[in-house]
């Protein structure tokens, strides 16, 4: 496969900080990957409306609100409703480490907090690809 | 400050110094870095002499505490009169256990309440919203309606306590309960301290939790300073707010340039609506952040003080000298906290306090080391409150006014500060004022440079972060943290249902009615806000009849 791997970089929930999601669409851009940036406030549905319309590889969420038990799997579930089965799921923000066992479960694949350096984002998404 | 003739001789004696010291010692030992810059990646030099503050005028740039420019502090004795405000940021989960909390840190000896609500609260949704699903009470405390309100603020007396309250969008709604809650209370309205942070500009830069477009929604702030300088003449109105803008990664320059073009933004826009500029400014605030780099934010807040002073006076022909006087809250700043050996953060905090103190704050929140993680604990909320007694009680720095003045560094960093900050403003100006400047995306575009620069030179290795990219260890110590869960969702989503049942709706209908009218004319919101909280209507119903009028903001997305 010779295209660029596409991305979308994804705010669920209410919460405006969009600082680490920005940095992290610059880098993964830099990185020679097409990133989308759906903004703040996005639903499940118009999240998973935008993977399925960019037809993405990745989908790269961002929560500090603590809202991410309840957001980030149904994102996932979502795309098993429709269908989709080979988009890689990846999570980031403020999310305690107790957390991240159930996330994982769900089927987010990874979970980055504070302190990632965005080269091991680059390569996580690099090594597990699922298309 | 000095004469010509003495900067000569000292510039003559710092070549010589360079060529016969220092080159001797840079032969053997040479310097750790090529280049040495600030927190904020400003150039920093080896040594700040005389010379680099040359044209420095003593009277003229900084003159005295408590008059202009401001340089040396708002107050003529500062700490020495009165300490800061001990302003812990904080609300979680429902009115009952936020109020209790407030209780507890009134204990242990803070002397002004902040309020942190919730997010489906600060974009105007009731808990039962489907958008709110998961939200409630996470970052802050849930408030639905004035009953919610009543219970925040059970048994704290209102004439005493100052409250700050973060709110932004819907903040004519919360002052409204606020002031419906001191009634109950027995207080009156001229009474009441307090700040409500009601910077909607920089929702739209930084912090996300607008609802309305900006001509609406600056309607709305206008008339919240219309209304407070005649029946609420002891509310801070505004606090304009640098500490998102930090937070999103600007650097101390664009946190001071972006932070005064808001304010001028509001300004205008309340002369424009008829207002006398010292009718509203003596009760406009600030609010900053703290960074680590302890003499650049120092500086910071001397540049912003004599800036703004000099922007009231000469731009906008304040004469009351208090419309000159830049008050502001600090907070130290959350994006330096690391969740990596997280006790290190309570050092990270010392200093910050340390530079909003030396800077001449008004009131301080320190964060909890465990903010990198999730809410703070009791425990680490008390040792950050503990600090600032520390700093306040233990460590000197109180004993007199500004005592960094007179440092060559100090005061270049200042003069530097403001100089490019003015720069900024113009650059804004030129654009057509904040408002226009973000619509264009250049103010958010900055930020963004700046801070995916800052992250880079943390994966270069360039800036060291300790514990981050240096110094690490493997990660073992389970820490406590604190957790929200779903059943707070639920016993307000019941609590609001019962509201519902029991409120006389008749009258509810008739107070949205009435809002709905007004807002579609020029009329001052404010008192139909008052009534319609006061019959129990909801802040997702009052929002939505303005939602209805106003429409909704839509964000340009700025990659």
């Amino acid at each position: 496969m010779d295209r660029p791997i596409r991305v979308l970089v994804a705010k669920p929930g209410l919460d405006g900080h969009d600082r680490g999601a920005k940095v992290i669409a610059r880098a993964l851009r830099d990185a020679g990957m097409e990133v989308i940036y759906t903004g703040l406030r996005q639903t499940p549905e118009q999240i998973v409306a935008a993977a399925i319309q960019e037809d993405v590889d990745v989908v790269a969420m961002s929560i500090l609100s603590g809202a991410h038990n309840h957001l980030f799997p149904r994102v996932v579930n979502l795309l098993k409703e429709e269908g989709v089965d080979d988009v890689l799921i990846i999570g980031g923000g403020v999310i305690p480490e107790d957390d991240i066992p159930f996330l994982l479960e769900s089927g987010i694949e990874a979970i980055f907090t504070p302190g990632t350096s965005t080269k091991d984002v680059i390569e996580f998404i690099k090594n597990n690809l699922k298309r | 400050m000095f004469d010509g003739k003495k900067i000569n001789e000292i510039k003559t004696s710092i070549d010589r110094w360079e060529k016969e010291t220092v080159e001797k010692t840079i032969s053997r030992f040479p310097e750790r870095k090529e280049k040495f810059t600030t927190g904020s990646n400003a150039e920093v030099k080896r040594l700040y002499t005389p010379v680099d503050i040359k044209d420095f005028d003593y009277e003229e740039d900084l003159g005295y505490p408590g008059e202009y420019p401001y340089t040396r502090g708002v107050q003529p004795t500062m700490y020495r009169g009165r300490l800061w405000t001990m302003r812990q940021y904080a609300g979680f989960a429902t009115a009952e256990e936020s109020n209790e909390r407030y209780k507890y840190l009134l204990e242990q000896g803070q002397t002004g309440l902040s309020v942190a609500f919730d997010l489906p609260t600060q974009i105007g949704y009731d808990s039962d919203h489907p958008l709110a699903e998961g939200e409630v009470g996470k970052v802050g405390v849930a408030i639905d309606s004035l009953k919610d309100m009543e219970v925040l603020f059970d048994g704290i007396p209102l004439d005493k306590v100052s409250t700050s309250m973060t709110i932004n969008a819907p903040a004519s709604v919360l002052l409204a309960m606020y002031i419906a809650v001191a009634e109950k209370q027995g207080v009156s309205k001229d009474k009441l301290r307090g700040t409500i942070q009601n910077d909607i500009l920089k929702e739209y830069i930084a912090r996300g939790t607008y609802i309305f477009p900006p001509e609406p929604s600056m309607r709305l702030i206008t008339n919240i300073f219309e209304y407070c300088s005649r029946e609420v003449p002891k509310w801070n109105t505004i606090s304009i707010s640098g500490y998102h803008v930090r937070e999103a990664g600007s650097t101390a320059v664009q946190e001071v340039a972006f932070t005064l073009a808001n304010g001028i933004a509001y300004v205008e826009a309340a002369i424009n609506a008829g207002l006398d500029v010292d009718d509203f400014a003596p009760r406009l605030s600030f609010f900053f952040n703290a960074h680590n780099d302890l003499l650049e934010e120092v500086a910071k807040y001397r540049a912003a003080r004599r800036l703004w002073a000099r922007i009231m006076k000469e731009r906008f022909k304040a004469k009351n000298p208090k419309s000159m006087q830049l008050k502001f809250h600090t907070q130290t700043a959350g994006s330096t906290l690391t969740a990596q050996q997280p006790d290190n953060n309570i050092i990270r905090v010392t200093i910050q306090t340390l530079a909003a103190v030396l800077g001449g704050t008004q009131s301080l929140h320190t964060n909890s080391r465990d903010e990198a993680l999730a809410l703070p604990t009791e425990e680490s909320v008390r040792i950050a409150l503990r600090t600032q007694q520390i700093v306040a009680y233990e460590s000197g720095v109180t004993e007199t006014v500004d005592p960094l003045a007179g440092s060559y560094y100090v005061e270049s960093l200042t003069n530097k500060i403001e100089e490019e900050a003015i720069r900024y403003i113009e650059k804004i100006d030129e654009l057509g004022g904040a408002p226009k400047a973000i619509e264009k995306g250049y103010i958010q575009r900055e930020i963004q440079n700046a801070a995916y620069r800052y992250q880079m030179e943390i994966e270069s290795g360039e800036r060291i972060v300790v514990g981050v990219n240096k110094f690490q260890i493997e990660e073992t110590e389970k820490k406590e943290i604190l957790k929200v869960d779903r059943t707070v969702e639920l016993n307000q989503k019941e609590k609001l249902a019962r509201l519902k049942k029991e409120r006389n709706n008749e009258e509810v209908e008739r107070v949205l009615k009435l809002l709905k009218e007004k807002a579609e004319t020029d009329e001052n919101l404010m008192p139909y806000i008052l009534d319609a909280v006061k019959a129990y209507a909801t802040l997702g119903e009052i929002c939505d009849v303005l939602r209805e009028v106003f429409s909704e903001y839509e964000q340009s997305v700025i990659l």
